[in-house]
C-alpha cells in the first residue's frame, strides 16, 4: 500500500501509531468549526439587534410554555417566520432574532407538519383555541393534529414558579428579584380575574394578559396556561417600528400580514 | 477485595441516593426516574456481590483471568440482542406514528400516546437505542479483532452496556411521561444527560485503554472513525445539554443558550449527530466488515486518510444549514452552506472506498445477501450525500425547509445507510459471535434485503413528492394576487402520500422481523434446509454440444 517515500517529514504513519495524537488530532479537527462559527454569536453586537417590547415571559405563560414543551409541539410546529412574501403574508412580520432572546431552549422547530405559530397570539378567540386543542377537528376537519382535552381537566401543578425564575435568571433572563419572589402570585394573578395582584403584574409584565383562558374560573388548569402561551406568542414586539434599517430589498412588513390566513381557493 | 467492596459500595451508594432524590422529588415523572435508577443500581450491586469469585479472593491469589486466549465478546452478543429488540421498537414506534399522521384518530386521545410524545420516542429509538447499540458493540468487536487484544478494563465495558441500556429506558419513559429538554435529539432531561456523560466517558475509556493495549503497531482506519465519534458526541453531548435545573429534586432544566445561539448550538449538535453518531460511527463498521465480507482489502489506503480529516473537519461546521433563512445571522448560513456543499467530497469518498473494495469481487452481489445489503447501504450513503449537500443549497431549502422532504432525505440515509449495514454486520456477526456454521437462512437474508430495498423506496419517493408539493403550495399565489391555498388545505393533499409512507414502512419493519426470526433460529442452532444462494447451479447432463441426430 504504502509508497517508499525517502522518510518524509510528516507521515500519517505517526498518528496511526500514537493514540494519543490521533486522539488530540480529531479533537482538534472538530473543534475549530465549532469556536469560529458558534462563539462569535456569543459576542457580536448585532447578532440580536435591539427591538422594543421584549421581555422575559410571565410565570403563567412560562409554565405554559413547559406545556408546549413537554408535549412536543416543536415536533410539528415552528416559530421561525422566514423572510418570504408567501410567508410573511400568512403568518405575519418575519421573525426577529430578539423574540427569542428569552426563550431557554428556542422553539424555532423544523417541520411544518402543522401551521407556523411565531404569531399565533390573539389571532384566535380563547374559545376557539380550548375547543381546537380538546378536539382539533370540530374546528379544523381537514386538521391530524392529536386532541389534548385532558389539558382542561388538569390542575395547573407548575411547583414553585420561583424556582424556575430563578433558573433563567441565573442563565440570563433579566427577571428582578420582586418578580421572583412574586413568581407564584403572579401565576394566580394572570388567570383569575378575582384575584388581586393584576397590576403588579402588569407593571412587571407589560402586554401581559389577564383573564381566565380556559372558560373555568374556578380553577387554573394547564389549558389555562398553554393557552396563555399560544395568546402572547408574537404580540410583544411592534415590528413595525423594529422594520429593517438599510436592506432596500427585504420584504415589505406587509399591513395584510396580520389580518388574514390564506384565501381559500380551489386546489 | 478493595475493589469488591468499593463497587458493592459504590451501587448501594447510588440506589440510596437514587431513593432519597425519588422520595424528594417534586414532580412524578422525576420520582419515576430515581425508582427505575434505585432498581437499577441494586440489580448491578446484586450482580457484583454474587458474582464475586470469593474463594480467589480470600485465596489472595493474583489469578490469570480465564480466557485470555479467547477475545472478550460478552458484551458484545448482549449489543446484537439489545440492537434487535430496540430497532423493533423503534421501527414499530415510526411506523405507529407514520400512521397517526394518515389516520389522527391513532392519538387515542390519551396523553400518553399522542404524536408529540411519540416522535422522539421513534427518533431516539433507532438512533440512540438501535443506532448505538449496534455502535458500541461493533465498536467492541472491531477493536479487539483490529488489536488483536482484549477489552481493556472488562467490568467497565459491561457497566458501559448496561448503564446505556439504562439510559435509554430513562430516555423512552421520559418521552412517555413529556419530560424532554424540547431540543431535537436531545430531548432527555438533565439528570439523564449527566448519566449518559458518565457511560458515555466509560466506553471512552474502554476504547482507548484497548487500542494503548494492541499487539498491532498500526491503529486500523476503523478505530480512527469509532474515536473521533466517540470523542465528538461527548464534546456534542456536554455543550448542547448545558442547562440549568428549576431544582436538584425536579425534572425539568432550562438551557443555559437562549434564542439564536441556542438555536445554532442545537443543529451544531443536531447535524453532528448525523455527522458522527450516524455516519462517522458507521463508516468504521463498513471499513471492518465491508473488507472481511468480500475478503478483499480495503480499496485506498490514501483516500482513507484523506476523507477520514476532511470529513470530520468540514462536518461540524455544517449546523446552520439547518437554519437557513432565519433570524440566523447571514454570514453563519452562508458559511455553513460552504461547508455542506464541500462534505459532498468527503462523503463521497467514503461510498467510493467501500465500494471500490470489492473490485475484484463484484460477483458477490450476485451470490452474497449481504454483501449486497452493504453495497446497497453505500449507494444510499452517496445518494443521501448528495441530496443533502443539494438541499443545503439556500435556495433549494428555502422550497424544502419545513416540509417532508426533509423527512424523506433524513429516512434515505436512516432507512438506507444505517440500517442496511447495521443489518449487514449483525448477519455477520451473529453466527461469528456464537459459533454456529453459517446463519439459520441466507434465503431470509435476500428476502430481507428486498423488503428493505422496496420499503425505502415507497418511504423516500412518497416523501419527495409530499414536501416538494407541500412548499411549491405553500408558496402558489393565484391571478388574483392572493396566496392560493390555506394551510390545512396543504395537509389534506398529503394524505395519500402519508398512506403510502406508511405502507414503506411496513415493508421495512416486515423485512427486519424476517431478520429477527433468522438470528433466533440461528441462535436456537438451527439451520435451514434451502437451496444455496453462492453456488451458480452446474447441470452437467446439458454441458456437451448439440450433436445431429440422423432423420429416421
Amino acid at each position: 500500500m504504502a509508497e517508499p517515500i525517502a522518510e518524509p517529514r510528516f507521515s500519517h504513519k505517526k498518528l496511526e501509531r500514537n493514540i494519543t495524537l490521533l486522539g488530540l488530532g480529531a479533537l482538534a479537527a472538530v473543534v475549530v468549526g465549532g469556536i469560529v462559527e458558534i462563539a462569535p454569536l456569543f459576542w457580536i453586537d448585532n447578532t440580536i439587534e435591539k427591538v422594543e417590547g421584549m421581555r422575559p415571559y410571565t410565570p403563567l405563560e412560562l409554565s405554559g410554555r413547559n406545556i408546549y414543551m413537554r408535549e412536543g409541539c416543536y415536533t410539528c410546529h415552528s416559530q421561525m417566520i422566514r423572510p418570504f412574501r408567501d410567508e410573511v403574508e400568512r403568518y405575519g412580520h418575519y421573525s426577529l432574532a430578539a423574540e427569542s432572546m428569552y426563550d431557554h431552549p428556542f422553539q424555532w422547530g423544523s417541520k411544518r407538519t402543522g401551521p407556523d405559530l411565531a404569531r399565533v397570539g390573539k389571532r384566535y378567540s380563547d374559545e376557539w383555541h380550548r375547543a381546537h386543542l380538546a378536539d382539533p377537528r370540530s374546528v379544523v376537519p381537514e386538521s391530524i393534529m392529536p386532541p389534548y382535552a385532558f389539558l382542561a381537566e388538569r390542575e395547573l401543578e407548575a411547583g414553585d414558579m420561583s424556582d424556575d425564575l430563578t433558573a433563567l435568571s441565573r442563565v440570563g433572563v433579566p427577571y428582578s428579584k420582586a418578580a421572583i419572589a412574586a413568581a407564584n402570585a403572579d401565576l394566580k394573578a394572570q388567570a383569575d380575574p378575582n384575584a388581586d395582584g393584576a397590576e403588579e403584574l402588569q407593571a412587571r409584565y407589560p402586554k401581559a394578559q389577564v383573564r381566565d383562558f380556559d372558560g373555568d374560573p374556578s380553577r387554573i388548569t394547564e389549558m389555562d396556561a398553554l393557552i396563555a402561551y399560544l395568546q402572547m406568542l408574537g404580540t410583544l414586539v411592534d415590528v413595525e417600528k423594529a422594520a429593517p434599517q438599510d436592506q432596500g430589498d427585504a420584504p415589505v412588513p406587509a399591513k395584510v400580514a396580520a389580518a388574514a390566513p390564506a384565501k381559500g381557493g380551489n386546489p | 477485595m478493595d475493589g469488591l467492596v468499593m463497587k458493592a459500595g459504590g451501587w448501594l451508594g447510588l440506589a440510596l441516593l437514587a431513593l432519597a432524590m425519588a422520595v424528594m422529588a417534586v414532580d412524578t415523572p422525576y420520582a419515576v426516574h430515581m425508582t427505575i435508577m434505585m432498581i437499577a443500581a441494586l440489580l448491578a450491586l446484586w450482580f457484583t456481590m454474587s458474582r464475586a469469585d470469593y474463594g480467589a479472593i480470600a485465596r489472595g491469589i493474583l489469578r490469570a483471568p480465564a480466557h485470555q486466549g479467547e477475545y472478550d465478546d460478552d458484551p458484545i452478543r448482549w449489543g446484537v440482542i439489545a440492537t434487535l429488540f430496540w430497532g423493533t421498537a423503534g421501527l414499530a414506534a415510526g411506523l405507529f406514528i407514520a400512521l397517526q399522521l394518515a389516520y389522527p384518530a391513532l392519538n387515542f386521545n390519551l396523553e400518553f400516546t399522542t404524536f408529540g410524545r411519540l416522535r422522539p420516542l421513534h427518533t431516539s429509538a433507532v438512533i440512540f437505542a438501535f443506532g448505538g447499540n449496534a455502535l458500541i458493540a461493533t465498536s467492541f468487536y472491531v477493536v479487539q479483532r483490529t488489536c488483536r487484544a482484549r477489552l481493556a478494563f472488562p467490568s467497565m465495558a459491561r457497566f458501559v452496556f448496561w448503564g446505556y441500556q439504562l439510559f435509554i429506558v430513562l430516555a423512552a419513559t421520559g418521552y412517555l411521561m413529556g419530560v424532554t429538554e424540547a431540543k431535537e435529539y436531545a430531548e432527555p432531561e438533565w439528570y439523564v444527560d449527566l448519566w449518559l456523560t458518565i457511560v458515555w466517558l466509560a466506553y471512552l475509556a474502554v476504547f482507548v485503554g484497548t487500542i494503548v493495549k494492541r499487539r498491532e503497531p498500526h491503529i486500523y482506519v476503523a478505530n480512527w472513525f469509532y474515536l473521533s465519534f466517540i470523542i465528538t458526541i461527548a464534546m456534542l453531548h456536554v455543550v448542547n445539554n448545558l442547562s440549568l435545573p428549576a431544582t436538584i429534586f425536579g425534572s425539568k432544566s432550562y438551557a443555559a443558550f437562549a434564542g439564536v445561539q441556542d438555536a445554532l448550538t442545537q443543529w451544531w449538535y443536531g447535524h453532528n449527530a448525523v455527522g458522527f453518531f450516524l455516519t462517522a460511527g458507521f463508516l468504521a463498521m463498513m471499513y471492518y466488515f465491508v473488507p472481511k465480507q468480500a475478503e478483499r482489502p480495503v480499496y485506498s489506503y490514501r483516500l482513507s486518510i484523506i476523507h477520514f480529516w476532511s470529513l470530520i473537519f468540514l462536518y461540524i461546521w455544517a449546523g446552520p444549514h439547518h437554519l437557513h433563512y432565519t433570524a440566523l445571522p447571514d454570514w453563519a448560513q452562508t458559511l455553513g452552506m460552504v461547508f455542506s456543499i464541500m462534505l459532498w467530497m468527503p462523503s463521497w469518498g467514503g461510498m467510493i472506498n467501500g465500494l471500490m473494495t470489492l473490485n475484484g469481487a463484484w460477483d458477490k452481489i450476485r451470490t452474497d445477501p449481504i454483501i449486497r445489503m452493504m453495497v446497497m447501504a453505500l449507494a444510499f450513503y452517496g445518494m443521501s450525500t448528495f441530496e443533502g449537500p443539494m438541499m443545503s443549497i439556500k435556495s433549494v431549502n428555502s422550497l424544502s425547509h419545513y416540509t417532508d422532504w426533509t423527512i424523506g432525505h433524513v429516512h434515505s440515509g436512516a432507512l438506507g445507510w444505517n440500517g442496511m449495514i447495521t443489518f449487514a454486520c449483525m448477519y455477520y456477526l451473529v453466527p461469528r459471535l456464537w459459533g454456529r456454521q453459517r446463519l439459520y437462512s441466507l434465503r431470509m437474508v435476500n428476502w430481507h434485503f428486498w423488503l428493505a430495498s422496496a420499503g425505502i423506496v415507497f418511504y423516500a419517493a412518497s416523501m419527495w413528492v409530499a414536501g416538494i408539493m407541500q412548499g411549491l403550495m405553500w408558496r402558489e399565489y393565484g391571478a388574483d394576487g392572493y396566496l392560493v391555498y390555506s394551510f390545512v388545505e396543504t395537509v389534506a393533499a398529503m394524505h395519500p402520500m402519508y398512506l403510502m409512507r406508511a405502507f414503506g414502512g411496513l415493508l421495512y419493519l416486515s423485512g427486519f422481523i424476517i431478520m429477527i426470526v433468522n438470528v433466533w433460529a440461528t441462535l436456537a442452532g438451527k439451520v435451514r434446509d434451502e437451496k444455496p444462494m453462492t453456488e451458480t447451479p452446474h447441470n452437467a447432463a446439458a454441458d456437451r454440444p448439440l450433436v445431429a441426430v440422423p432423420a429416421e
